[in-house]
């Protein structure tokens, strides 16, 4: 069949690039610029040029927020996208089982992120929480609240709770697309388990892969709500994420510059480790 | 229409018509050039001209950071420094 080139076609888009520009562009347009001058409120702005990218930068906060945010995003890409693959390997391809895990892995997902906080807020208290009640009787000495180790291992459990389905759900959906010829042919050959996951599952599954990772690293990047919910990023700032940090200085103290500053600077940093994650991705999908 | 609450100045109005003037001209670029020019060079990934675009802006707001952060608030070297890595990015990448 002979391709049709119609450039009127590019219309059809226009109802896209509105939608972006009223939803992204203009208001990304307004934080730049917000972030070069200052206001006491009313519509009166006053110039401060690079100013508070200045301050952002040499800001002690703002860095130790960022290593936060990126070790958590670490983390949690560690635990996630091994484990999402590890059950989404061992769920079932067929019968009553694939409903039910399906209804099940989706569950968490179909939660409101304040909700998921206050389950976990409550989950891990040591006086009513199940956790932690549970984990005192056992003579552990956990408390979120008061130490920041416990802090951290329970906003990452709680992420993991939350998120690894969305893991479980791509890589199966990957799963189920790869024919049955493929594992007919490496049974004739005779491949162990490991060669059949290392040479048709995980290629077949490259594409939904660098999707979880995308999504879950921006997602754990911004993640804002789920930690404030727990921890209110305490104890003292070990919990404070960048997005936490970010709300307190918009939110809490008003300094409207400093925090659309660092907006742009926070939106830089995504974008950058995004592309490169994606580039990295499909480079070496197309390589192969 | 007033568009006061967007708090525009001068400045950051220049700064975004530079950027729609330079999507235009890459949109003028691809109607006499279509196909967006696809080549592998020295990053060993193939990249079009909106992707030498994309990392040209993104490379220049890093120097523009990098320059404040470490140098000082004087950045009109660090324009030229992005100038500069912008044509390496176009000749290179």
């Amino acid at each position: 069949m002979e391709k049709t080139w119609n450039n009127k076609a590019w219309f059809l888009v226009l109802p896209v690039l509105l939608l972006v520009a009223f939803s992204a562009a203009i208001p990304l347009m307004t934080v730049v610029n917000y972030s070069v001058q200052d206001t006491f409120g009313n519509n009166a702005f006053f110039w401060a040029g690079t100013d508070w990218f200045d301050d952002i930068l040499h800001s002690a906060r703002f860095w130790e927020a960022l290593q936060r945010n990126l070790l958590f995003s670490f983390i949690i890409l560690a635990i996630e996208i091994p484990l999402g693959i590890f059950i989404a390997l061992n769920m079932p391809k067929k019968g009553i089982g694939v409903p039910v895990c399906l209804v099940l892995m989706a569950l968490p997902l179909l939660i409101p992120w304040n909700v998921v906080g206050t389950i976990w807020q409550v989950f891990g208290r040591v006086d009513i929480g199940l956790l932690g009640h549970t984990l005192a009787a056992l003579g552990i000495d956990y408390n979120y609240v008061r130490d920041p180790l416990d802090a951290w291992i329970t906003v990452v459990v709680m992420d993991v709770w939350h998120w690894t389905s969305l893991v479980v759900l791509l890589c199966y959906a990957g799963l189920v697309s790869i024919p049955d010829a493929y594992y007919q042919a490496a049974k004739i050959d005779g491949a162990s388990r490991w060669s059949v996951f290392r040479y048709i599952q995980l290629p077949k599954m490259k594409r939904v892969l660098l999707i979880a990772v995308l999504l879950r690293f921006m997602d754990s990047f911004m993640i804002y709500t789920e930690p404030f919910v727990v921890t209110g990023g305490g104890p003292g700032n070990s919990t404070t994420f960048l997005s936490i940090d970010l709300v307190k200085t918009a939110v809490g103290q008003f300094d409207l510059g400093p925090a659309a500053a660092m907006s742009i600077v926070y939106f830089l940093i995504i974008l950058l480790l995004s592309w490169i994650f994606y580039t990295v991705m499909t480079s070496s999908d197309a390589d192969n | 229409m007033s568009f006061s609450w967007m708090a525009w100045t001068l400045p950051t109005a220049l700064f975004f018509l530079t950027i729609l003037a330079l999507l235009i001209g890459m949109s003028v670029w691809e109607y006499f050039a279509p196909g967006g020019a696809p080549r592998v060079g020295i990053l060993r990934f193939e990249t079009t001209r909106g992707d030498r675009l994309f990392i040209s802006l993104l490379g220049a707001a890093f120097i523009h950071l990098a320059w404040l952060g470490l140098i000082g608030p004087n950045l009109w070297w660090a324009l030229a420094l992005a100038v500069v890595y912008a044509i390496g990015v176009f000749r290179f990448v």
